[in-house]
């Protein structure tokens, strides 16, 4: 039998002060998620996002479905039989509040031509609603399928971290609700070394099917996220691509092309960039 | 003119401009830089979450008499800051929708409400109240022991109530003797 | 256990969570794989209904293994005393214990006693006590305890006769097989469960059960909570930090709403209702209820100051202190039995204050078709409630039972206001008051039930005012002043509280109940919660950060009684007094200044030494030995039997609930024998043989996402939209059986009625192995009705009244139905 001891191995995130200048955002830590969903429900009050539909889905206690412009928090449920060599022979329900990923190489901001996705000065990426003209373009570029217009309003929508809230000195709306702190916020530094001292623990546990997702820019080629992931299982399990890659990976020598070109070339260009969407 | 038309595009300001790694100062709206939280400006009241009973601590933030927001408060050892998706949609609870706000009254056999000044319908359950005593009244039983009671009033509820509100019904309705007091916490 | 903490309470969960991560064992037993069982250590699916069979195993396992906490057992619980000569077991009468009477249903407790002195039950008697509860046996009061002590003892545990030896004996049969055949689980996991707690229990190490309604929602649910009170003193488990058994209570006030009871059978402070039949005066009733001996010895201080707080000036010793203005109960009156005297035309007016029967008691449509019996109803709620619509919206309108025009009850829905919108105290389910300050006023003509219930009683008054009547002159002569405020006329929640509180003859607040007195100096509304008030000051309202205090956070709001947090704690010292480990350090005897110190408020007399020795006759507290720490019992003991207080045996015993697809495994007896059915057209049963009409076993539950029947959940868009749907819960092998599809339509059908649910096909429910057979279980969330943004069938219409015989809870958890593809007939 394990013995307790030592102190828990989250500190109190709580009183995380996001500062001007400093990189922030999310470590999920799935393997202490209770699916309550109180992300999805914080997230929504605060930031005053609209429903988005009452469907039962018949897909475990998800009925929401996925992330867009009206979910920003997202909990996948995923029922799967035991994990192979480790558990102990008993069926899993996995759970995990998927969000926004905050790309360190963010497609969806490149290729907006109306500058409304921004990267602010927590390193997070926004979309500012009163710039951004619903033109799309960032849609089909976010290799996550984040990012989605919303159909009565138009424009593109997606979580900002609570932007409003870091600039107040205030941690983002979803991890202050998280009953476990399975969403942790803080600085990307100090949550990717919490995220490794706990992807230890778990495989001292023997939880060898345990892992992290977008730590850094070792598993996909969007440079690390900033909002990235503990899991006990494949990605595809929680319904995350296995290998992300910015959409827009070659657009530096294609930007020379375009800014040499007339605007009404250069929205074709675009364009065609849309084109090599999800 | 297309060339000024096309400096001020964003994605230009960017690739021109000393923001070309961080796109971000070159593309500030007014909005993001007058951005602060809602809450910052706001009344704070010390409450508590009233769905489970596990008691976590709210605040409750109000701005022009208006509840602007309800999130967890850090200060309490029990729930530090956090809350369930109920305790998050609190303010839904207490503003949302389909609140009521006025009394209704559905007459003996209608097929509808209709409004009533409140005032109106204290005076008429009062009314009630007192003739059901009377008519119902049972001083003793069969037996000639004290009984001191109506049964043909009851009340069910409520353990979402405070403790003072449950104070006074029980201490009303036993002074009017009623016995079939009853809540939640048998059910 | 009968608990599902992450999805019902999950923020007190991050504390199990907490504890997991820092290497703690989390087993969760319960018939679904839930989102609890995904965060535990690991799951044990359970037929529903079949708890005490687990629970006696374990306690089989313990007493089989002598793996007992053998200092704490002997010291602290009744496991020494011996019992009456003819008292006989289960074991000797095949499922009945000695008294049964057949004829009244009901047992004579007397056999069940110690040996030459009679305990009275911890809290008095709540209704009409047993034929002869013992009285005549021991002639009144029986013998008092001597040096602490029942007169008969075998701190050897040997004696044949003595509890420890007739609790083995009892579940002796309660093998690790006997639980695979009864409860589906396999006995290599119930033994893996059994060592992992008795590992984990003795002077280093506690455990803790967590139960909820999944425990009480049975007819045997007290017995379930007595089986892990067993267990829990077996191993040393209460009383101690990180111990104990953890109920968790679903509504903000659901502790509070007993403490200070909106129930017909206690008053305030759980001093029972007087009885017609037993109670004619205030002496008799103390002298008939309150035990001498132990903290329940102070009853009528306690009663009487009650008494002033009610009737002030007109409550005098010359008039008994009005104690014959209490009306007089005679039998159950709990809400069934309301509900049934309201379908015969019994009940003329009835109130509801935020709660909602048409969707959320056992066979709701019952409660629908009682409402329609009424005179006039009262609804006080925040937004138009199943049970004010019932007479334009229910599925009897629907289907023709009812029509509107025929429906002659009067409804007044009078808008409630939110908690943000008043000021008063809610008691978590730790015992903390914590108050809440209204943020706001209420709008249109939304009020508090303060103001409700203040109001309607004032103009009651005026009303009656003059009045001759001796029936008027209780709430005319009632202390009824109360300061108002505000534009409304809001009663001031803080002057309720202090009368709650309690106050001396000069009206200031006493600062706890030892101050209490039963000569009409001091008024107190609610004894348990004197203290609350204390120095004039809200203590409830107090909020110094958790992070500035110490881990007990004594001063965070304000826990009855006396601000313990935690109850009994006097067991986390041994006899001596010292600390039973440092590590389990907690509440202990300080030699030196000679009183009891530690983390918390000790629960026990401040100055009463370990050696403490109670001299011949005493009574109350100092009739309890100085190592007794369940002060709050006649002998101070943990009791391991029940001598007294419970209607259907002095010990826990597996019987199958009242709708079940297989036979008692252990008895004759099949079912709990003092279960309080009601037989009647709405209400029917399956049984006697029907098992292949309803042949799988059905359970209600909760999800995280909405609140129990729906009022404050499925009225709010953000939580409609997590769970838009009643749904259902089946297997993939009761699909595969009943032809039922993932995301389609199925119709649950019960003796009582059919509703639709759509399904959720899911591993997550598994058929169970029970002697041989498959016994399947549909489960069912219970939060839907046919008002809010999220309608749909209520899963409470296809179960039956059927009662735990004690407190008259529904069994809820575990009946029978059968399933079928589509959609209900309409």
């Amino acid at each position: 039998m394990a013995v307790v001891s030592g102190p828990p191995p989250y500190p109190d995130t709580r009183v995380a002060q996001p500062r001007p200048g400093q990189a922030v955002g999310f470590f999920t830590d799935s393997s202490i998620c209770i699916g309550c969903k109180a992300c999805e429900v914080a997230c929504k009050e605060w930031n005053h996002v609209p429903t988005d539909g009452f469907n039962f889905l018949g897909s475990s206690y998800d009925n929401t479905g996925e992330l867009g412009a009206n979910t920003w928090r997202h909990v996948t449920f995923a029922e799967r039989p035991a994990a192979p060599g480790g558990g102990d022979g008993q069926m899993r329900w996995l759970m995990n509040s998927d969000v926004c990923k905050h790309c360190a190489s963010a497609a969806c901001l490149e290729v907006c031509p109306t500058g409304a996705l921004m990267r602010t000065e927590f390193a997070t990426v926004v979309v500012q609603e009163d710039v951004c003209n619903g033109c799309g373009y960032c849609v089909p570029a976010c290799p996550f399928g984040v990012i989605d217009r919303r159909e009565e309003d138009g424009r593109a929508f997606k979580c900002t971290l609570c932007y409003d809230r870091l600039k107040g000195g205030m941690q983002p709306a979803c991890a202050q609700a998280c009953p476990t702190q399975s969403i942790q916020f803080g600085p990307i530094e100090e949550l990717r070394t919490r995220a490794r001292r706990r992807l230890e623990q778990l495989r001292q546990e023997g939880r060898k099917e345990a892992r992290l997702y977008g730590v850094d820019g070792s598993d996909n080629e969007v440079g690390g996220l900033h909002a990235f992931f503990l899991l006990m299982d494949e990605p595809g399990v929680y319904r995350l691509p296995t290998r992300p890659a910015t959409t827009t990976r070659d657009l530096p020598a294609m930007w020379k092309a375009a800014a040499a070109a007339a605007g009404a070339l250069a929205a074709g260009v675009l364009l065609a960039f849309a084109g090599k969407g999800r | 003119m297309a060339n000024e038309r096309l400096r001020s595009w964003p994605v230009v300001r960017q690739l021109t401009g000393a923001d070309r790694l961080g796109l971000s100062s070159a593309v500030r709206s007014p909005r993001s830089d007058g951005l602060t939280p809602r809450t910052s400006e706001a009344r704070v009241v010390k409450s508590i979450c009233p769905f489970c009973a596990v008691g976590c601590g709210q605040r409750v933030y109000v701005k022009d008499g208006e509840i602007v927001q309800i999130e967890g408060d850090p200060d309490s050892p029990i729930s530090r800051g956090r809350l369930c998706p109920k305790g998050a949609a609190t303010r839904q609870l207490v503003s949302g929708p389909l609140r009521e706000y006025r009394v209704r009254y559905r007459a003996p056999h209608s097929r509808a409400w209709r409004a009533l000044p409140l005032e109106q319908a204290m005076d008429m359950i009062a009314d009630r109240v007192i003739s059901a005593r009377n008519d119902h009244w049972e001083d003793r039983d069969s037996e000639g022991r004290l009984l001191n009671r109506t049964m043909a009033i009851g009340s069910l509820g409520g353990a979402t109530l405070d403790n003072e509100e449950n104070y006074l019904i029980k201490k009303l309705f036993s002074a009017l003797g009623i016995v079939q007091v009853e809540n939640q916490a048998r059910i | 256990m009968g608990s599902n903490m992450a999805e019902c309470h999950p923020v007190g969960f991050q504390w199990v969570m907490e504890a997991r991560l820092k290497g703690a064992t989390v087993i969760h037993v319960d018939p679904r794989f839930t989102r609890t069982s995904a965060n535990a250590s690991f799951h044990v699916p359970i037929r529903a209904g079949s708890d005490i069979a687990f629970l006696g195993g374990i306690i089989h396992y313990i007493c089989e293994r002598d793996a007992i906490f053998r200092d704490y057992v002997v010291a602290y619980t009744n496991a020494a005393t011996i019992l009456q000569d003819d008292f006989k077991d289960t074991e000797d009468l095949d499922g009945l214990f000695s008294g049964w009477d057949p004829e009244k249903h009901s047992y004579d407790p007397g056999s069940w006693q110690y040996k030459d002195v009679e305990m009275h039950p911890s809290a008095g008697q709540r209704e009409a006590p047993g034929p002869s509860a013992g009285a005549d046996r021991f002639g009144g009061h029986g013998g008092l305890l001597a040096h602490g002590d029942p007169p008969h003892r075998d701190p050897t545990l040997q004696h044949p006769r003595c509890v420890y030896q007739i609790l083995k004996r009892h579940y002796q049969r309660y093998t690790p097989e006997l639980v695979e055949e009864t409860c589906g689980v396999p006995r290599a996991l119930f033994l893996k469960v059994a060592q992992a707690l008795v590992d984990n229990s003795g002077p280093d190490r506690t455990s803790s059960f967590v139960y909820s309604v999944g425990w009480t929602q049975h007819t045997v649910g007290v017995q379930y909570i007595r089986t892990a009170s067993i267990i829990q003193l077996l191993l040393g488990n209460i009383g101690r930090p990180g111990g104990g058994i953890l109920a968790l209570r679903g509504h903000a006030s659901i502790q509070g709403s007993t403490d200070i009871p909106t129930l017909y059978d206690i008053l305030p402070g759980y001093i029972p209702m007087p009885h017609a039949h037993e109670h004619p005066s205030l002496d008799e009733f103390v002298g008939r209820d309150a035990a001498r001996t132990g903290g329940w010895g102070r009853m009528k201080p306690y009663l009487v100051s009650l008494l002033k707080a009610w009737w002030g000036e007109h409550a005098r010793p010359d008039n008994d202190f009005a104690f014959s203005y209490l009306p007089r109960i005679s039998g159950d009156h709990s809400a069934y039995q309301s509900a049934l005297d309201m379908l015969d035309g019994k009940v003329k007016g009835y109130f509801l204050f935020g709660e909602n029967p048409a969707v959320g008691s056992a066979n709701s449509r019952l409660h629908r078709m009682a409402l329609a019996g009424l005179d006039w109803l009262v609804v006080r709620d925040l937004v138009e409630i199943e049970s004010a619509a019932f007479w334009y919206a229910s599925p009897e309108i629907e289907s023709g039972e009812l029509s509107t025009t025929d429906i002659k009850t009067e409804v007044f829905l009078l808008p409630a206001a939110a908690h943000t919108e008043k000021d008063g105290s809610f008691t978590n389910t730790q015992r903390l008051l914590q108050w809440h300050h209204a943020a706001i006023e209420p709008r249109g003509d939304a009020r508090s039930d303060l103001w409700f219930t203040y109001h309607l009683g004032r103009i009651i008054r005026e009303k009656l005012k003059g009045s001759a009547e001796p029936r008027d002159r209780p709430v005319l002569e009632l202390t009824w002043d109360y300061p108002l405020k505000g534009e409304h006329g809001e009663p001031s929640a803080e002057a309720v509280l202090k009368e709650v509180n309690g106050v001396d003859a000069q009206g200031k607040p006493v600062s706890g109940f030892l101050e209490l007195k039963d000569d009409g100096s001091t008024a107190c509304g609610c004894w348990i919660y004197s203290g609350s008030f204390r120095d004039g000051v809200n203590q409830t309202a107090r909020r110094k950060p958790g992070r500035e205090q110490t881990w007990v956070a004594p001063e965070w709001g304000w826990a009855w009684p006396a601000n313990r947090r935690l109850l009994y704690n006097r067991a986390s010292a041994d006899p001596q007094g010292r600390p039973w480990s440092e590590r389990k350090r907690y509440v202990f005897w300080d030699e030196e200044k000679r009183r009891w110190t530690g983390e918390d408020v000790p629960d026990f007399t401040p100055d009463k030494a370990p050696d403490y020795d109670p001299p011949e006759g005493a009574t109350g507290d100092a009739a309890l030995r100085g190592t007794s720490p369940f002060v709050m019992q006649a002998d101070g003991q943990g009791w391991l039997v029940t001598p007294a207080g419970l209607k259907d045996g002095p010990l826990p015993t597996h019987y199958e609930p009242h709708e079940s697809p297989v036979g008692n495994p252990l008895y004759g007896q099949q079912s709990n024998p003092t279960r309080q059915l009601y037989r009647r057209a709405l209400n029917s049963y399956n049984e006697n043989g029907a098992a292949e009409r309803y042949p799988f076993v059905m359970t209600t539950y909760r999800l995280t996402e909405h609140h129990t029947a729906g009022g404050m959940s499925r009225f709010l868009p953000v939580l409609c939209e997590l769970q838009p749907e009643m749904f259902c819960e089946v297997s993939p092998e009761l699909a595969r059986l009943r032809g039922l599809t993932n995301g389609g339509w199925a119709t649950i059908s019960s003796a009582r009625a059919a509703i639709e649910a759509r399904v959720l096909v899911t591993e997550r429910v598994k058929p169970l192995t029970v002697r041989g057979r498959a016994i399947h279980q549909v489960g069912l969330p219970y939060h839907w009705g046919y008002r809010g943004i999220s309608r749909g069938d209520a899963a409470n219409d296809l179960f039956p009244l059927a009662l735990d015989p004690n407190v008259h809870i529904q069994e809820v958890k575990a009946a029978t139905c059968d399933i079928r593809p589509g959609r209900r007939r309409r």
